[in-house]
This record gives C-alpha cells, structure tokens and sequence, in this order.
C-alpha cells in the first residue's frame, strides 16, 4: 500500500488479482490467503465493542485518526471473514474520512463474491463497510 | 456390489428413478453437478408436488369452506382429503385433529399461546431440552416471561443423548407441559419420545393432572414411521417442507381431548358459525383454528408428497437412509483432525463435524465452491452448541435421493478444503 494509491485504484487492483482465478474454490482460497497475512489485532482490542457480530463469524475492528488518516486493524475468528476485512483495510486504510465515506467499495461484487456470500455472510460484510464509514463519519465530526 | 443394487435386490427401492423425480438435482452449483446435503434446513420437490401445485392453480384454485359453486367444492374436498391423508399418515385418531399451519413453528407457538394462556401460571414450570432448535425454546421463553414461569431444561450427555434420569428429577408439581424434539436438527439424535411420555404418564396418571408432552417432529417426519396414538403424543408439530412438500405449510396434531378445552389461536373468517357485534359461535376444531384462508395448494401439496414417500416406502427410506449415514460416518471418521459431534447410537440422517482450528464457515464456503450444499453455524441451538463449547458445526442432513457416491466426493471435497484452508 504506498500513500499516491486511491480507493478506486486499490480496488481495481484487487479485482484484477482475483481475475487469474477462474474457478471460485481458488478465488476462495486466495480470500482464505489474503486474511492470513492480515496482521494479527492485540488480544486487547478484541472487546466486545469491537466487535461486529454475524450470524456465524465475527470481526473485530479497531480504528484510529493519525494526521487527518483513518488507520484501521482488524481480525476475524473465521478465516474467509479474515480475508475480507483484509481486503477492505487494504483499500481503505490510511485514507481520510471523506475519501471513506465517498468510496464506492463495490469491488466485492467485481471479484465475483457478492453471489457466493449468502444474505447473512453479505450481512457481515455489510455491517463491516457500515462500521468502517461510521467510524469516518465519527472522526470527520471531530473535525 | 453397488449400494443401489443391494437396495433394489432387497426391495423395489429405485435411486435412479427416485433421483428423476428430483428435476432441480439435475441443477449445478457453481459450475459442479449439485449435491444437495442440505436437506435437514428444507428438502427438495419430486415432481409430483410440483405438478400437484401447477394443477391446483391451472384449473382447480378457489376459496375453500365458503363457496358454493363446483370449484369451491371442489377445491374443499381436495383440501379436507390432503387433512385425512395426513391424519393416516400420522396415526391421528380423529382428522378433526389435524390442523394446518404454517410450519413446525407457528405450531409451537399455536400451543404456547393457548395452553399458555388458560394453563399455565406464575411459578409453573415447562420443560424442554438443551438440544432443542430456537423455535422450540423461544416461544415457552417468552411464555415464561409473561406468566413468571419456569423454563427447565433436560440436559444432554457429551454424545447427544437426553439424561432421561435428570428429566425424570425435573418432573414436579409444579410442572405444566414438556415440549421435546423428536429429533435433534443439529445432532441426529433420535429421542426416545415414546419412553419420554410414557414417563410423564406414570408420574401425573396417578395425580389426575394432565401434563401435555408437545413433540417437535420438523426432524423426524422425513425419516421415520411416526404413529401419534402409539407415541401417545399430545401435540406433535412438523413442517410440509422438511417432508417434500411446499413451503409455508405445517401441521399441528393435537388429541382431540385438548383441542376441545384450548382457547382460540387467532379468529377470523372461517372459524366462526355466526357472528353478531353481540356475541359469535365458534366451528369446532379444525376450522375454530384455522382462521382465514389456508395455504390451499401447500395442504395439497403436503398430501402429494406423503404419499409419494408412502409409495417408496418409509422402511425402505428408513434402511437407505441409514446406509448413507453409516457410510459418511465411517468415510468422515477417517478425516484427520475432523470430529462428529452427535454420536447418540439412535441417529437419523445427520452428520455434524467440526475440525480442529477451522472455522465450520470456511468449509461451508469451500463446499459451496465445489458444488455441494450444507449447513454452517449454530442451526438454530445455539444453547446446544455451547454446549460443545464450538462455534458451530457444519451439517450434512441426507435424503433418500443422495447416494453413496455423493457422499465420497463430499469426503473428498473436506479433505480438499481442509488442506487449502491450511496451506
């Protein structure tokens, strides 16, 4: 992630490292790859808070404000929700509050996942993206 | 020898047949054949359920119980011979004691409400058991909260089995209704409903106190023969579209001595014989519960499908069924890291795993990814899954349509997914 990057940029680069895969067991697999190398949260931070709740996986979510950036964390107890926030804290992170809350964030429907995740999995997702924009909205109120 | 042939050998138990009348396993999902082991969450439709349906509103659709014309006739006496091919189906004494609803768990609530409202009191107490699907816990929940009642909760041994011998303990004076699963959606465990009741009966026979047992059959109606009147089941609620028929249709049986003495569910056209802003007469049981108009082509349906697994045979689907899960538990039992939760000796079609450090989600998804359909999570029980101290299992739930086979690509697809989830 270097700083010049866009969200729109970060996620088209995303969808185009899914294009290699055509088969979704291995766009799964690469999803399943991508949350293993997010970095892991401080058991600290994994409070109930934290915490968005699915109906089966759970993320926890930590954010902070450094020079006008939103810098975010996260962890999942299940390996493909793991992926996903790491996914969106690669887009997003590291970007200021206006950037977050304007970002288009569709390119989980690009990659081909939006049809794979159920209501209730695409809930969690749902609930992620609404934590993240939340979280903008909050530090751009605090000004 | 193949299982088919061994199956045909002894009885006229047809896979190839059986799976034609499936048009949607012809289906793919994501690109592979489908295999459907999701059948515990709703079962596919033969044909002839499809067909009864598309019949019914091709030619045959008309209000029921008020009209006089042919149709209306016509489509009543539909309607009322599907309530008595359930009621044989069943074992029911009466058909006035069949009454359709719309599933396993409006039924349940049905008596919650009811026998709730003019029997149970503060500091009364129901019972259900640790292994119970949500709608069999919430609606006596929330009936406990409104009366200052009881829940208590028969709890279960580490292989998924009732300690009948804690029940019998939690049997009081104070005790109104025991609702219980015949079989445990999570599990697989087959309840001893029969020796549950008989039971209750020795406890409060001698004390003239009537105490219902509420039988939750959404689990076992698809798998076993279920006779009311031996089972000597007070209420018993099963679900159309566990059983191949239509969704948004189920059953509550209820022993006629009850559903004279219950209260109204909910009222409205068709459950009265007059009406004045004075005073209104009821119908008798089933039309004093069934308010407004029924879901007439699922009642139908729900006959169609009862007599299409009449015809296989619910022996045979019994025999099959049990083959099929005695060879995923042997095939699953060999995965390594991989554990069965569930292993009561009496067990219907159900396998729940869990392997050690993934996620049941994960795998869930990578089956999915590979064509084949199951159920992740926590299915429901939650109270159960904590019992295991797990985040849930995944659950393959088998039908008489799955096959062997099947079953060896599902084992090899786990393996797959476990080595790439661990790569």
């Amino acid at each position: 992630m270097t700083e010049i990057k866009t969200i729109e940029s970060t996620e088209q680069e995303l969808v185009e490292e899914f294009l290699v895969f055509e088969d979704i067991f291995d766009k799964f697999g690469y999803l399943i790859d991508l949350g293993k190398d997010l970095k892991p949260l401080d058991d600290s931070l994994k409070t109930d808070n934290h915490m968005i709740k699915g109906c089966q996986a759970h993320v926890w979510l930590y954010s902070e404000l450094k020079e006008g950036k939103i810098y975010f964390q996260a962890d999942a107890n299940a390996d493909y929700a793991k992926g996903l926030v790491a996914m969106m804290i690669y887009v997003l992170s590291g970007h200021t509050p206006d950037d977050i809350i304007n970002a288009p964030l569709n390119f989980i429907e690009r990659i081909g996942f939006k049809s794979m995740l159920s209501m209730k999995r695409a809930g969690g997702l749902e609930s992620m993206i609404k934590q993240m924009k939340l979280d903008a909205v909050v530090y751009k109120a605090k000004g | 020898m193949t299982l088919t042939k061994e199956i045909e050998k002894t009885s006229s138990f047809d896979i190839q047949k059986i799976r034609s009348d499936f048009p949607i396993l012809l289906r793919t999902m994501n690109g592979k054949p489908l295999i459907y082991f999701d059948n515990g969450a709703t079962t596919q439709k033969p044909k002839q359920v499809i067909d009864a349906i598309v019949k019914y509103y091709t030619g045959q659709n008309a209000n029921i119980h008020r009209g006089v014309h042919r149709m209306s006739q016509d489509a009543t006496d539909e309607y009322e011979n599907a309530r008595i091919t359930i009621q044989k189906h069943i074992g029911a004494k009466h058909e006035h004691e069949i009454i359709f609803t719309r599933g396993t768990t409006e039924s349940i609530n049905f008596i919650a409400t009811t026998f709730g409202k003019n029997f149970v009191n503060a500091g009364d107490e129901i019972i259900v058991t640790e292994m119970e699907h949500h709608s069999n816990i919430l609606p006596w929940q929330t009936l406990c909260e409104e009366k200052n009642a009881i829940l208590k909760v028969i709890p279960i041994t580490d292989t998924g089995e009732l300690q009948l011998d804690e029940f019998k303990k939690l049997l009081s004076a104070k005790t109104k209704l025991v609702a219980i699963t015949h079989v445990s959606n999570t599990l697989g465990t087959v309840n001893p409903v029969k020796e549950i009741i008989s039971i209750v009966r020795k406890k409060y026979l001698p004390t003239g106190r009537q105490v219902p047992v509420l039988v939750d059959g959404a689990q076992s109606i698809p798998h076993l023969k279920v006779d009311v009147q031996d089972l000597d089941a007070d209420f018993y609620c099963f679900s159309g579209h566990k059983v191949y028929a239509p969704t948004g249709v189920g059953i509550l049986y209820g022993k006629e001595e009850w559903l004279k003495i219950l209260p109204n569910y909910q009222v409205g056209g068709g459950t009265i014989k007059t009406v004045s802003f004075d005073k209104t007469e009821y119908e008798g049981s089933p039309l004093r519960f069934e308010a407004g108009t029924p879901n007439i082509e699922g009642g139908i349906g729900l006959a169609v499908a009862l007599d299409y697994i009449n015809a296989i045979g619910l022996e045979n689907i019994a025999a099959y069924e049990h083959e099929l899960l005695a060879y995923a538990t042997e095939k699953l039992s060999a995965i390594e890291n991989l554990q069965i939760i569930g292993t009561a000796k009496e067990k219907a079609s159900v396998i729940s795993f869990v392997v050690d450090g993934i996620h049941p989600l994960d795998i869930g998804m990578l089956l999915d990814a590979q064509g084949i359909a199951v159920r992740t999570g926590h299915h429901c029980t939650q109270p159960l899954v904590a019992h295991y101290q797990i985040p849930g299992t995944v659950r393959a739930s088998f039908s008489f349509y799955n096959t062997k086979e099947e079953i060896d690509i599902f084992s090899n697809a786990i393996v797959k997914s476990i080595q790439r989830i661990l790569k």
